[in-house]
């Protein structure tokens, strides 16, 4: 008898979402789909509005990752405007980046999927989540915390607050960084590095606990995007677009961000209000592309950091034979290894003196009807296309939200974990919370801010094919 | 100058005859919320912010248009003033959007402080959400409708201090615009004289500076006083 099983909400994600699993009169998975049932409307309710104002709308997008909005809205500004952008402006958008990448990321790892990778996948429901792994390891839980809290000083150092600052504007920032600031934030790095070290630990431990089921979460041939700076290294706030595919070989290289529209098409699906980009050249079945740690990993041809590169190395291995890293379950580990780039990356600007300098905005008009900023967001590459009168009104808006570019490719994980570990009528905590850990590893930010504390409910319910409820577990 | 002696909040005062309920109010300390008014141009009565309770009055009065009058017994503070205060400030928020998160004056906004300070702390009225543009025609400034709460201080300072008059008011009631040169684009605009001071008088984001990103926009309206006294007083200070 075909039944379908729903898991709603998805938890410790950012947004909402549900899964819904299909199988056949075998009891076998015919299909599988990760919808998002939320629906934002920021495209259409910002046109009208000045695109001056764009950075501080747009960051409102979300609350974990209002800079990577405030980051490409900026630049797409910067681009309307015309002229250049100063260089100490842009060192200190891309500290604050690396700010926002550090406090991201931890989030992800330690907060969000640490429950499922430090406390097992099968540990009860109960105790699997943030509270439960306090309880369990409260100096690993603050030291996450800690970690996330430094990105987040970071941030607020600059713009004054960590969520939803409004300090990159068109043609710069609005502040400098102090030398007290600046100080306070050099202080923590040791404790910051010393941090992301145990959490390399736990993922080479991971890695080995779940060396059976690692290729289940994900793991399959794709392409992979991401932005590399002019000399193929890791980068995050500008350069040029690269794509590779399965096998490492390089489709694209050096293209302008702003050639977005040639490289990605977007389709839609009526059951998810997240649309699914593929590579433009390949159609939607071969154009399936990932973007976020992984992909950024894989594109790069060095991090360009000592560290970093150190663990670049070792995380190559896990690809083989000049092939990228194909699991997705590896999200977790590039994660970590870009929170030690972000460190380091981190330390080197604010060790450079051209913090000091004092021209930080440039002034300037509407010189350009189109701007089109790009921002390596935690999740990936991020897009604003704006097109705006002469007097800087907004007359059309598309963001290209990295979670959406990875949708293709988490339908597909759901899709893989559930074949390998559901089956009959007959459910498990243990196996449901792997499908939503497919889920995780991508760390989709399905919308705004994790403010709220706890879980939310979940309820996972297997239907007949004429709807009966045949099983039903519950959490909340 | 003759004197009058009134009673305000169980408070005898004395005030100059021909001076107004608010007048009498400030010099006196007494603190009376208010939003269209601003010293320097002339009572409007236009946001009624300031309403008084007047003995043998059945209705409140607004403070800034009501003389002072001798032996009157007024009442600045009081559950039913402070109830009527909160639901015109509710009225206010819900004629216009005024999305104070991503506003140019956000944290800068007399509305904003004032629904803070007598603690409205929700709408129960339905916004009625308009559609209304910007205009940012104009090489220095822009006009947010969308933000305008018409207590009209930039017509009034445009015409009573700046005596340009490019300010003027379109409509009427909840259809009322702000509109320049006749409702022509701002950056069109003949009359205007890009002086800034209708900018600087706005008490929310209605009007800013171009360029102005969010909760970017501070105002700066102790100019007015200033260049008055050197007008009227010939007293010149910084």
């Amino acid at each position: 008898m075909a039944q379908t099983i729903t898991i709603e909400p998805v938890t410790r994600i950012e947004g909402h979402a549900k899964i819904s699993i299909q199988l056949d009169d075998a009891g076998k998975v015919a299909d599988a789909q990760f919808h998002v049932t939320e629906f934002r409307g920021f495209e259409k309710f910002c046109i009208g509005r000045s695109f001056w104002e764009m950075p501080g709308i747009t960051a409102r997008v979300c609350g974990i990752c209002p800079v990577s909005h405030l980051m490409a809205s900026s630049k797409a500004g910067d681009a309307i405007l015309g002229v250049r952008t100063p260089a100490p402006a842009v060192a200190l958008r891309r500290l604050m980046n690396y700010g926002q990448l550090v406090q991201s990321h931890a989030l992800s790892f330690f907060l969000l999927s640490g429950p499922d990778l430090i406390l097992g996948m099968d540990a009860a429901p109960e105790q699997r989540n943030m509270a439960g792994l306090i309880a369990e390891h409260p100096d690993l839980a603050r030291a996450g915390i800690r970690l996330r809290a430094f990105g987040q000083q970071l941030i607020r150092s600059l713009g004054d607050r960590s969520i939803h600052p409004s300090w990159a504007v068109p043609g710069g920032v609005r502040k400098s960084l102090s030398a007290e600031e600046k100080a306070a934030l050099l202080q923590q790095l040791p404790e910051m590095y010393a941090t992301v070290d145990r959490g390399l630990d736990l993922m080479k431990d991971a890695l080995d606990k779940f060396a059976d089921e690692i290729d289940a979460y994900g793991n399959f041939p794709s392409l992979y995007m991401g932005l590399v700076n002019s000399e193929g290294g890791l980068e995050h706030y500008d350069g040029q677009l690269r794509i590779i595919d399965s096998e490492g070989k390089i489709l694209e290289d050096g293209a302008a961000p702003e050639r977005y529209q040639e490289l990605i098409a977007e389709a839609e699906q009526p059951w998810s209000y997240l649309k699914f980009p593929y590579y433009r050249p390949l159609g939607v079945e071969a154009g399936m592309y990932r973007v976020g740690p992984l992909a950024r990993l894989n594109v790069c041809d060095f991090a360009g950091t000592p560290k970093a590169d150190r663990e670049l190395r070792q995380f190559r291995h896990y690809g083989g034979q000049g092939k990228p890293v194909s699991g997705s379950f590896y999200y977790h580990y590039a994660r970590l290894i870009e929170i030690l780039f972000s460190l380091e990356k981190i330390e080197e600007i604010l060790a450079d003196e051209i913090l000091i300098d004092h021209h930080i905005r440039s002034k300037a008009g509407v010189n350009q009807n189109i701007g089109i900023g790009v921002s390596e967001a935690p999740r990936g590459t991020l897009f604003h296309h704006y097109k705006v009168d002469d007097n800087g009104i907004l007359e059309d808006v598309n963001l290209i939200i990295a979670t959406g570019q990875n949708n293709l490719a988490m339908n597909r994980t759901v899709k893989q974990l559930a074949e390998r570990f559901i089956s009959g009528d007959k459910l498990d905590q243990g196996l449901l919370n792997r499908v939503e850990h497919g889920i995780r590893a991508f760390d989709p930010c399905l919308s705004c801010s994790t403010h709220e504390a706890g879980r939310m409910p979940m309820q996972v319910r297997l239907l007949s094919a004429r709807g009966e409820l045949l099983d039903q577990v519950e959490r909340g | 100058m003759p004197v009058i002696t009134l009673t305000i909040d169980d408070e005898l005062v004395s005030a100059r005859a021909g001076q107004s309920i608010l007048e009498a109010c400030r010099e006196h300390g007494i603190k009376i919320p208010t939003l269209c008014n601003l010293d320097g141009l002339s009572a409007r009565g236009g946001c009624r912010l300031c309403l008084v309770e007047v003995a043998g009055n059945p209705r409140l009065l607004p403070a800034c248009t009501t003389e002072a009058l001798e032996n009157m017994v007024v009442t600045t503070h009081n559950e039913k003033i402070d109830r009527y205060r909160r639901m015109i400030l509710e009225l206010t928020f819900a004629e216009r959007n005024h999305t104070c998160a991503v506003c140019v004056s956000n944290q800068h906004c007399e509305l904003q402080t004032l629904a803070a300070e007598l603690g409205m702390d929700h709408v129960r009225y339905d916004y009625l959400n308009p559609e209304l543009g910007l205009d940012t025609s104009h090489a220095r400034y822009g006009v947010d409708h969308n933000r305008c709460v018409l207590c009209l201080r930039c017509v009034r300072v445009c015409d009573e201090v700046e005596g340009a008059h490019t300010w003027d008011v379109k409509g009427r009631g909840i259809e009322s615009r702000v509109i320049t040169d006749l409702n022509r684009p701002w950056g069109d605009s003949e009359s205007c004289t890009e002086c800034g001071k209708c900018v600087e008088v706005c008490p929310t984001g209605a009007l800013f500076d171009k360029g102005s990103a969010v909760a970017e926009m501070k105002k700066e309206a102790s100019f007015l006083r200033r260049i008055l006294d050197g007008r009227e007083k010939n007293e010149w200070r910084r």
